[in-house]
């Protein structure tokens, strides 16, 4: 199965949408509980990436027996040190941003948490991609 | 898989039906469908909330309680009646008066469900601070939640708290004080006076316990009638006196809405009314909301007080039992009687208050097998696209989304859409006749057979 849904960067009130119905196609295809909490904070604080820091995306899922694999790719300005972004607690976001519960520095190293395979690549002032694997059956 | 000793307390009664779909479009889990003109219910998805109750215009959805008159079959029997009871009449009439028109109708003890609060109390702080990494717990005070998370959050259930309810604690003290008193359990009877469907349900089937101490169910408003009608008649000279132990102000809003969160500490946070719920909780798996430690969750609006059983207005309950909450005070009552009986509760309900942990029932799998699902879903998606995506519900089913998994699992047929009736009639390979026929199916021959 395929999914691609549009991602509109700065709007907060719609953050979390795209997400919200991946989490119900994996319950409908009885995905382990685990799995899909995982899949969806993963994919949650990467959908919240894309509207906090860029300017609008696309996430595609595709789901199949053994995995999910999850692509966000976005416009916008990309990030200059991947290594430091992923550190805990770091954070470019701006102060409004933070007022509204964003921001926190820890969506990036969560993400790693929770995926089995993660890649992220971006271009300064173009965007970012990045790539997320969870695999169904692992450990059960 | 079904749950075999799964208990709905709410019935639909075929005869009374007139197939109108208030309750299918109400309904927060999508149990409800309409054939041959009448609404059905899917066992298990059905939580127990009782809104299709509250919206039947026709009364043809009961909540099935137990015969009054099973009470004398018992030598001991007791009412077991929640704070809210006192909160369905006005001001001017007691706790006491009510409970003393109890005991005219035939009860020889009544208790109040809340006694049991202040028992659990102590034992649920234990419990958070020993979970504290578990985040958020959720209550598990409201049956009608616990069911809801079993089917539709199954993620969630280990956030369970797994306590029982004050009700279960309640029964258990009141079962093992008369004991002590010399009273065989087998003649002692304990009727729980209940606001909700949910509480039935719980009590006929518990999760996480194996069987109830609780003997019977009996619906509130058939007892406000019965206690109000006495009460307006004798203009309040009643002659027996119950005992009674006071309740806390924390026992008297432990139902209502903040009644458990304002206690337990760190954040803590309240939601009512089922569909805030789900929506909360929707919000809650994605993680949006960190660091929360306590979720009070309530499937009516303004918790028991809004309970489908109840007659009076909600807010008004709400105020009064504010009221007697105030006076009364936090704490323990005071009393050294009433405190020592507390202490010895706590000891020896110690092992009895802990329920096991709550088993999924996710109703949302289109299949078992995940590559079924795979199968099926893409099916669902295919006869997606050919539904107008109005929810009209006029396929008996309550949108077009739950049609189209509703054909996939053999439930229901394409040409039951109206929508898609017309485009078959314009291809040529559905007639009119045929359309019609179909909609009998659907809706009855009542609705029909009407000269226009
Ligand atoms: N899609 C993105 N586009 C541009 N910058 C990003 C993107 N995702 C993450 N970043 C950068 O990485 C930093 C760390 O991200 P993250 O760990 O999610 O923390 P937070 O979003 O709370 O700031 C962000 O502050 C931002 O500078
Ligand atoms: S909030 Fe109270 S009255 Fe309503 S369903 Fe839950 S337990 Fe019953
Ligand atoms: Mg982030």
């Amino acid at each position: 199965m395929h999914y691609e849904y549009a991602i509109e960067g700065g709007n907060f009130s719609k953050a979390g949408l795209a997400s919200s119905e991946v989490k119900k196609k994996l319950r409908q295809l009885n995905v382990d509980n685990q799995v899909v909490k995982r899949v969806v904070v993963a994919l949650y604080e990467a959908e919240v990436n894309i509207v906090a820091h860029a300017y609008n995306g696309t996430m595609n899922v595709e789901i199949d027996e053994e995995k999910i694999l999850l692509v966000l790719q976005d416009s916008g300005p990309g990030i200059p040190d991947i290594e430091k972004a992923m550190e805990e607690g770091y954070s470019t976001a701006s102060p409004e941003v933070r007022e509204m519960g964003f921001g926190a520095g820890m969506g990036l190293s969560n993400i790693k948490k929770n995926v089995d395979h993660l890649d992220i690549s971006s271009e300064i002032g173009k965007g970012t991609r990045v790539e997320m694997i969870t695999y169904i059956n692992r450990g059960r | 898989m079904r749950d075999p000793d799964f208990h709905h307390a709410l019935k639909i009664v075929r005869e009374l039906c007139i197939g109108c779909t208030h309750c299918m479009n109400i309904c927060p889990t999508e149990a409800i469908r309409v054939k041959n003109g009448k609404a059905v219910l899917i066992d298990n998805r059905c939580v127990d909330c009782g809104f299709c109750y509250r919206v039947c215009p026709v009364n043809a959805i009961i909540v099935e309680q137990d015969d009054f008159d099973r009470i004398f079959e018992y030598k001991v029997r007791v009412a077991l009646v929640p704070a809210v009871m006192t909160g369905q009449f006005a001001d001017n009439i007691t706790t006491r008066q009510i409970h003393s028109e109890l005991m005219e109708l035939g009860f020889t003890h009544v208790y109040e469900v809340e006694q049991g609060v202040e028992v659990l109390y102590e034992t649920m702080k234990e419990y958070l601070e020993n979970r504290k990494e578990t985040k958020p717990l959720i209550s598990s005070f409201c049956p009608a939640i616990v069911r809801l998370i079993q089917v539709k959050f199954p993620a969630l259930v280990d956030n369970l708290i797994h306590l029982k309810p004050p009700l279960d604690v309640s029964a258990l003290d009141f079962r093992r004080q008369l004991a002590e008193q010399g009273y065989d359990n087998n003649e002692t009877g304990i009727f729980y006076i209940t606001p909700c469907a949910a509480k039935i349900a719980a009590v006929k089937s518990p999760v996480g316990e194996k069987n109830s101490p609780i003997t019977g169910v009996i619906n509130m408003n058939f007892i406000f009638n019965k206690v109000f009608t006495r009460i307006k008649q004798r203009k309040g000279n009643s002659c027996i006196i119950p005992e009674t132990r006071n309740l806390t102000g924390r026992a008297i809003m432990w139902s209502l809405t903040n009644g458990e969160s304002t206690h337990t500490g760190g954040r803590s946070l309240a939601v009512d009314e089922i569909h805030n719920v789900i929506n909360f909780l929707e919000q809650l798996e994605n993680e949006e909301m960190k660091d929360i430690d306590f979720l009070e969750l309530r499937a009516c609006d303004e918790s028991c007080a809004g309970g489908v059983l109840t007659t009076a207005n909600r807010f008004f309950t709400v105020e009064r039992l504010k009221k007697l909450a105030a006076r009364a005070g936090d704490g323990v009552t005071g009393n050294k009687k009433d405190n020592n009986m507390i202490e010895r509760a706590k000891t020896r309900l110690k092992k009895q208050i802990p329920i096991q942990p709550v088993r999924p029932r996710s109703m949302l799998k289109l299949d078992e097998d995940m590559a079924e699902a795979l199968r099926k879903m893409k099916r669902v998606e295919e006869i997606g696209k050919c539904l107008p995506d109005v929810d009209c519900a006029a396929c008996g089913s309550p949108s077009c989304q739950s049609f189209a998994e509703d054909i996939v699992q053999g439930y229901a047929k394409l040409n039951q859409c109206v929508f898609v009736q017309r485009i078959f009639e314009k291809k040529g390979i559905l007639s009119s006749e045929e359309s019609f026929s179909i909609m009998k199916e659907v809706w009855g021959s009542d609705k029909l057979d009407k000269n226009c």
